[in-house]
């Protein structure tokens, strides 16, 4: 039996045929059948990042760390990362013939014989000047707006170690180029070490391979500086990234945003430009600062000679605290045994900064513990609506300040014509009494703008309209505030304080309480006190009744001049009288 | 001697002549004059006489505008505390004088930690007059030539070597109170080592002679008067040269560049992040509200 095959068609040319895909779609399906890129990038080119210009202070940071690495590498062409006596033969006239080291004569070389390499030592000096202080910006905002909280502390950890390898990363490339500044801050880096009592100066031996300065700490430093930190960094850097794109980013509260979504734009096309747009303004602005500021001289400051130092002899910004704080200290020194403490330098530059740095890593699991908070959190919390989380880092903001205040203090003193020890004896009370004050101005200064947002809530915003009641009364006319607003500014949790007993496990049992748990429970109390808490629906719900009441008093005068206005001189009375008359 | 004999008998034969009176008279003054002439200058006797009458005017001028602090004879006032109100000027010699006074510190407007550069009092004159006034108050320093401190007479490889040496010899000796480009740093109690550059060559070497307020004085023996030219020469060299790497934010180390990457660096960025965020994307001619 013969099948009739003649009624079907030869060809399938009705059906849908794959169009030949263009150059782009080639390469890209090129990598994609050998790497499965398709699938990694389907859903994260569309990841949703929501749009607010403090979510770009952290972009400041990866670009500029990215300047740094292109310079960097630009620089290692030429520096010599070595300590060898040589006598400079170089273009500087004021130098020629001097005895200095290798590193410091291939540091000069760059600056005046290699093509753009001032501008290239420039660049890369402001870019780490702009990189740590990008990274504490982008810390403040993150702290400010509660962000680090359940599920991102790790987050805040990774971030605060990147400011600590940061601040190292700076103050070894300070050191490199072995000028009379950067040999400063190695013998004052040596005289920190040896302040630590028993292991000191075993440890200054250990870095510097023998008594300062020997002819090993450049290379060593050189090595912690091009690939011990920038290695760690990185790969910091790169768990830092895949943890925000695993948490997601958070966002501020308005109407559609949940602590479920994320409302924003996706990645490409539009964060891609963002994003890429900003890292060439980044640049940019590294490098117009690179070519017109004037950073480093060390051809002024000459090659390091311990028989040298210069007045305003300074580190760069971020270790300035710390040096601060060493100017500040009162010279508390003891001996026992045949052996030296010298409190007055171990205190300020060794205790100081780890407890600090302690303090700050600890920030989130301290707040939680008090607070007892371990939701998770996706929406951004406004400062005012955590007083005492604000009040706190503006007052540890304030101890900073006053301390990098006393690491200028000679420069303060000369530029402002006043008295050096007058400036140190200042700020060694106000770093104790300014954080204090600060402390207590900020948080009633939130927990006023709290009452504000609540009035705005209850009695609507202030229209600027004066009303005069019939009793001859003044007042200022309130109207709601819009719905979205109303929305944004009730979109937060009411504050919860923290109890003993107030923890269960699965069974309902209260967990035993702990010898803390008092202590515990007294500063949840004192965390939260007098905060301002959302109106409940009811309390809304009553006063948008009292507006409309109000308003319904006030309707009749909507559109009429106030009686009385016709005599203001400007209009023709024939005839009037008060109205009420 | 026979002859000497004749001569003289000769001679004498005339001396009762009718023109030997006249002839004599005008031997002996020619004589006199010419021995003055050749032993008194009238020029250095005039100079003699300026130099007492302008001591004389300087002593004048001290006693009105200086002698309150300094005491009558510049000895020296102390106060009742057995601090100086003003110090002895015995041995400060004129070089002292001439950098105080010219460069408005003396007289001080009032006590305080430092005497501040300020606009001149005295006129060249009349601080020469007080200088040479204080000159004889003891042996010290005079006034330095320019020749002391110039390096124009040297040639330009000798100039250029004169100007590393005084480099090195400035970051020895004084970078620890004035800073690495001379802008100055701060001293103990409200002093302070005040800017040296723009200072004129002459009050830098006498302020290295005699070491003013607060500064040490660096003796010849310390620093050999070469030594000090060729610090100057260095110090004319940072006025002369250019910013090689661009502005230089007041020369004052790290604080100031700190504050630049703060407020330029920091502050262009977050106002970049500021306006990319204000201009956010849209699919149509309508923005987009995030």
């Amino acid at each position: 039996m013969s099948i009739d095959t003649s009624k079907v068609a030869t060809s399938n040319s009705s059906a849908a045929t794959a169009k030949k895909p263009g150059k782009a779609g080639a390469v890209a399906n090129w990598a994609d059948e050998r790497l499965g890129l398709g699938t990694a990038m389907k859903k994260n080119l569309r990841k949703v990042f929501p749009d607010h210009w403090s979510f770009m202070l952290g972009e400041i940071a990866l670009w500029s760390f990215v300047v740094l690495l292109l310079t960097g590498v630009f620089l290692t062409l030429w520096y010599h990362p070595s300590m060898a006596e040589v006598v400079y033969e170089g273009s500087y006239d004021p130098l020629r013939g001097v005895l200095m080291s290798d590193a410091m004569a291939s540091t000069l070389h760059i600056s005046f014989d290699v093509r753009g390499g001032v501008l290239m030592r420039q660049m890369h000096h402001w870019a780490a000047m702009i990189f740590i202080a990008s990274m504490m910006v982008h810390l403040l905002r993150v702290y400010f707006t509660g962000a680090y909280r359940k599920p991102r502390e790790l987050n805040w950890v990774i971030g605060c170690l990147l400011l600590l390898l940061g601040t190292l990363e700076g103050f070894t490339g300070y050191s490199l180029p072995d000028d009379l500044l950067s040999g400063t801050g190695i013998r004052a880096a040596d005289g920190f070490m040896k302040s630590i009592p028993v292991v000191g100066t075993y440890l200054s031996f250990f870095l510097f391979g023998g008594e300062f300065p020997g002819d090993q700490i450049i290379p060593r430093l050189y090595m912690i500086h091009v690939l011990l930190i920038p290695g760690i960094l990185l790969a910091l850097i790169a768990a830092h990234m895949l943890l925000l794109v695993y948490h997601k980013h958070t966002q501020w509260p308005g109407p559609g945003r949940t602590e479920e979504n994320v409302v924003g734009f996706p990645m490409l096309p539009v964060y891609a430009a963002k994003a890429g747009g900003f890292f060439f303004i980044v640049f940019g602005v590294t490098a117009i600062m690179g070519g017109l500021l004037s950073i480093n001289p060390i051809w002024k400051y000459g090659p390091y000679d311990p028989t040298k130092v210069t007045a305003g002899s300074q580190p760069d910004w971020y270790m300035g605290w710390p040096d601060g704080a060493l100017r500040i200290m009162p010279g508390w020194e003891f001996h026992l045994g045949g052996y030296s403490f010298a409190l007055n330098v171990f205190l300020p530059i060794i205790v100081l900064p780890g407890l600090m740095f302690t303090i700050l890593l600890l920030l989130p699991f301290i707040e939680s513990w008090i607070t007892g908070d371990k939701r998770e959190h996706h929406l951004l919390e406004r400062p005012r609506n955590a007083p005492t989380r604000t009040a706190l880092m503006v007052s540890l903001m304030t101890f900073y300040g006053l301390m990098w205040a006393a690491g200028g203090n000679d420069i303060i003193a000369i530029t402002l014509n006043s008295d050096i020890n007058q400036i140190t004896y200042f700020i060694r009370v106000a770093v104790f009494v300014g954080p204090a004050i600060a402390f207590w101005v900020t948080r009633r200064w939130c927990i006023s703008l709290q009452r504000h947002d609540e009035a705005k809530l209850l009695h609507g915003y202030e229209t600027g309209v004066i009303m005069r009641s019939p009793e001859g009364g003044y007042s200022e006319r309130h109207l709601p505030i819009s719905e979205n607003a109303a929305y944004t500014l009730t979109a937060r949790d009411r504050d919860v304080v923290w109890t003993p007993g107030s923890e269960t496990d699965e069974s309902g049992v209260a967990a035993p309480g702990g010898r803390l748990d008092g202590l515990r429970a007294k500063l949840s109390t004192l965390w939260f006190a007098d905060n301002v808490q959302k109106p409940t629906a009811q309390e809304l719900e009553e006063a948008r009744h009292h507006a409309e009441h109000e308003h319904a008093l006030t309707a009749a005068l909507d559109g009429v001049a106030a009686d009385g206005h016709q005599f203001d001189g400007h209009h023709a009375v024939e005839g009037e009288s008060l109205r009420g008359s | 001697m026979r002859i000497l004999n004749s001569t003289a008998g000769r001679l004498s034969r005339h001396r009762r002549g009718r023109l030997a009176g006249a002839l004599l008279l005008l031997v002996g003054l020619v004589a006199a004059g010419g021995l003055y002439t050749a032993v008194m200058t009238p020029a250095s006797a005039e100079k003699t006489q300026d130099l007492a009458s302008q001591v004389e005017e300087g002593r004048k001028l001290f006693l009105v505008g200086c002698s309150t602090c300094h005491g009558t004879n510049g000895e020296g006032i102390l106060t009742d505390r057995g601090n100086n109100l003003g110090p002895s000027l015995v041995g400060v010699g004129a070089a002292a004088v001439d950098f105080q006074v010219s460069t408005g510190r003396m007289p001080m407007a009032q006590p305080g930690a430092q005497a501040p550069r300020k606009d001149v009092v005295y006129s060249e004159e009349e601080t020469a007059a007080l200088a040479a006034y204080v000159a004889t108050l003891g042996p010290g320093p005079a006034i330095p030539d320019e020749s002391d401190y110039s390096i124009e007479g040297l040639d330009s490889e000798a100039q250029e070597a004169a100007i590393v040496r005084g480099g090195q010899l400035f970051l020895t000796n004084c970078t620890a109170c004035h800073n690495f480009e001379g802008s100055g740093g701060a001293m103990p109690n409200g002093g302070y080592a005040p800017t040296v550059r723009g200072v004129d060559a002459k009050y830098i070497y006498e302020a290295l002679l005699t070491g003013p307020q607060n500064m040490p004085s660096f003796s010849n023996g310390n620093l050999t008067p070469d030594q000090k030219r060729d610090i100057i020469a260095y110090i004319n060299s940072l006025n002369e040269s250019a910013g090689v790497g661009g502005f230089g934010m007041g020369s004052l180390g790290p604080v100031a560049e700190g504050l630049f990457a703060w407020i330029v660096g920091i502050g262009a960025l977050v106002g970049f992040a500021v306006w990319i965020a204000a201009h956010t994307t849209r699919s149509n001619k309508k923005k987009v509200e995030a």
